[in-house]
């Protein structure tokens, strides 16, 4: 038998037949590793978990028609939106705004892609229905309250339309809006139903985008369609872009000093059960000095038990602790939690190097003993 | 020859005199009893003859090596190249099989040996127990590998350290056989003992009392008287 052999051999002896003991270090070993691959998983997820829940207050990226332009086509805004990473895109929707008539008042109409708007501004509260056919609108509670209009009734639109004509439309309100804001204003419309009404198309005024990204990572975007689409003035909403990145910023940090702080507990927790469990091998470490080992050979055996035993407990916390995130994920955030795979090295490099270094202290200490002392059990 | 020589030796724990003024040679192939009651030092003298600890004054030369001068690492080469040591409680690791805590006292002396290591069992009369771990043997047994162990480096000296004080009198009767077996092959054993009958098998018995040599006997003849 090799001498490899035989020290792979005294290894896995120890584990194995002193299991019971092993297994009280496994579980230390795996309890920190998992809380630790857990509130790592959470902590890089949170952006994700959280961007999404910041999805829910609107558009956080505008496009304005650049200098003299009044309008922004559909070539130039699928051009800008080319720039967007497509798994980031919750939604666009664009907005061209004309003035109609209701009843002789002039009321602001904006013919937009209603089916985006649902995505880019989720918090709109309708009383009634969403459009779902041509010539149904949504009014704001504004226009409803000034017009007496319900779900369900019909109104004319009148106006003059670009060639300078005279339109007249009726219209059924499909649906009330209640945002609280301005919105309350306008009256919502298919945006061919408005280009209907005013005789052109390929006009829009401004696109309203809600992205999944950063505000960093947005910045970018901004930077790029500005020096690429220079028919369009890319602009961030700051109040949401900002505030998104506060939240996130103190979040990720209260995240790191819980992990820093179960980390350091964790070190701690290893190190008292590997310290317990070299000390009550102290005679072995003497019998083994007494048989002519050296330090280092008893060093590197110690050595070879914490380092399996940080490498199983390590494997055991990425699994654990994905389940661990995954289960906080889903009762904090109501969303599953994605794997990161960078977790698995990490994991397991901090779990051997706590095993390690907690295994090492104590057998440094341990193979200062004289093995008469210990032998003779005093 | 001799393979041993205690030179002047005295052992001081702070205001404790353990060993004072020793003065012993063991012979190659010497089969010698140390007896002496609780305090006598008994202990000590085998620690520091055992390479597990150094006098305070004096030379111990073994195998014709200074060893009182050298350093932990020196004394641990001594112990690992010359000595065999075999205990009271046996000290088997626990969680290693009979066969593999002899391939242990190989494995830190040169290169672990399988085949070597079961025929050292096999010496003892334990090769069918080769796999069976500490607890799943009897205290006769236990020494009985402790003794495979002692030898499987072939030791310059063996020393024995109340090698029957745990065992009953078969058990006993069948390590002691073991002992005249190595002593007849020309082994050298040192044997600290409180059991007359033990020491009796010795060629020589060094008795000590408080920390000095008291008497040596030699085949129950005593041969010099000492006032130390």
């Amino acid at each position: 038998m090799k001498k490899q052999a035989m020290y792979f051999k005294m290894v896995t002896s120890s584990l194995i037949r002193r299991r019971s003991r092993m297994l009280v270090a496994l579980l230390a070993v795996a309890i920190g590793a998992t809380i630790l691959s857990g509130l790592i998983t959470i902590y890089y997820d949170i952006p994700r978990q959280m961007g999404k829940e910041f999805r829910s207050y609107g558009a956080n990226l505008i496009f304005v028609p650049s200098g003299d332009q009044s309008t922004l086509s559909a070539s130039t805004i699928k051009k800008a939106t080319g720039f967007f990473p497509s798994n980031n895109i919750v939604g666009i929707a664009p907005y061209r705004y004309e003035t109609v008539k209701l009843n002789e008042q002039p009321f602001m109409a904006a013919g937009t892609d209603l089916k985006e708007v649902k995505k880019v501004s989720p918090y709109w509260y309708i009383t009634g229905q969403w459009p779902a056919n041509n010539g149904a609108v949504l009014i704001g509670k504004e226009v409803a309250d000034l017009i007496h209009l319900s779900p369900g009734d019909t109104f004319t639109a009148t106006g003059t339309n670009g060639a300078g004509e005279k339109f007249s439309h009726d219209f059924t309100v499909s649906g009330l809006v209640q945002t609280g804001g301005a919105e309350e204003a306008f009256i919502f419309m298919s945006l061919p139903d408005l280009e209907g009404i005013m005789g052109d198309s390929d006009q829009v005024d401004v696109v309203e985008c809600s992205i999944a990204a950063s505000e960093a990572a947005l910045g970018g975007m901004v930077k790029q369609i500005g020096e690429n689409v220079p028919e369009i003035t890319p602009r961030l909403v700051k109040r949401v872009t900002q505030s998104e990145q506060t939240v996130l910023g103190k979040l990720q940090a209260l995240v790191y000093l819980v992990t820093v702080i179960v980390l350091l507990l964790t070190m701690i927790c290893v190190s008292t059960t590997m310290m317990a469990v070299v000390t009550e091998r102290r005679k072995e470490i003497g019998l083994k000095k007494a048989l002519g080992a050296a330090n280092k050979s008893i060093i590197m055996e110690f050595l070879g038990e914490g380092l399996f035993l940080g490498g199983s407990g390590g494997v055991l916390g990425v699994i654990l602790g994905f389940l661990f995130a995954q289960v906080v994920s889903q009762n904090v955030f109501s969303r599953s939690i994605s794997f990161q795979p960078l977790l698995i090295p990490i994991t397991l490099v901090v779990s051997i190097c706590i095993t390690g270094l907690a295994c090492l202290i104590p057998v440094r200490r341990a193979t200062d003993i004289e093995p008469a002392i210990v032998l003779r059990g005093e | 020859m001799n393979l041993l020589e205690l030179k002047d030796i005295s052992k001081i724990y702070g205001n404790v005199k353990a060993l004072q003024n020793i003065n012993l040679n063991v012979q190659q192939g010497e089969w010698l009893a140390i007896m002496g009651p609780s305090g006598s030092g008994k202990t000590t003298l085998m620690n520091i003859i055992g390479c597990m600890d150094r006098p305070s004054n004096g030379s111990v030369i073994l195998d014709g090596q200074d060893i009182s001068k050298e350093g932990q690492k020196g004394l641990t080469t001594v112990r690992r190249d010359k000595i065999g040591l075999i205990f009271q409680q046996f000290h088997l690791v626990n969680y290693l099989t009979a066969l593999e805590n002899i391939m242990v006292a190989q494995y830190y002396h040169s290169m672990p040996d399988e085949k070597e290591a079961l025929q050292a069992l096999e010496r003892v009369g334990l090769k069918e127990r080769a796999k069976h771990l500490p607890s799943q043997l009897s205290g006769g047994e236990q020494q009985r590998v402790c003794i495979a162990r002692a030898l499987i480096n072939y030791p310059k000296l063996i020393l024995a350290d109340e090698p029957t004080g745990n065992l009953d009198e078969a058990n006993e009767g069948i390590v002691l056989e073991i002992f005249k077996q190595l002593h007849s092959e020309g082994s050298t054993i040192v044997v600290v003992t409180h059991d007359p009958e033990v020491a009796e098998e010795a060629q020589r018995t060094v008795v000590l009392e408080h920390g000095r040599i008291a008497r040596i006997t030699d085949n129950n003849k005593e041969i010099r008287g000492c006032d130390l």
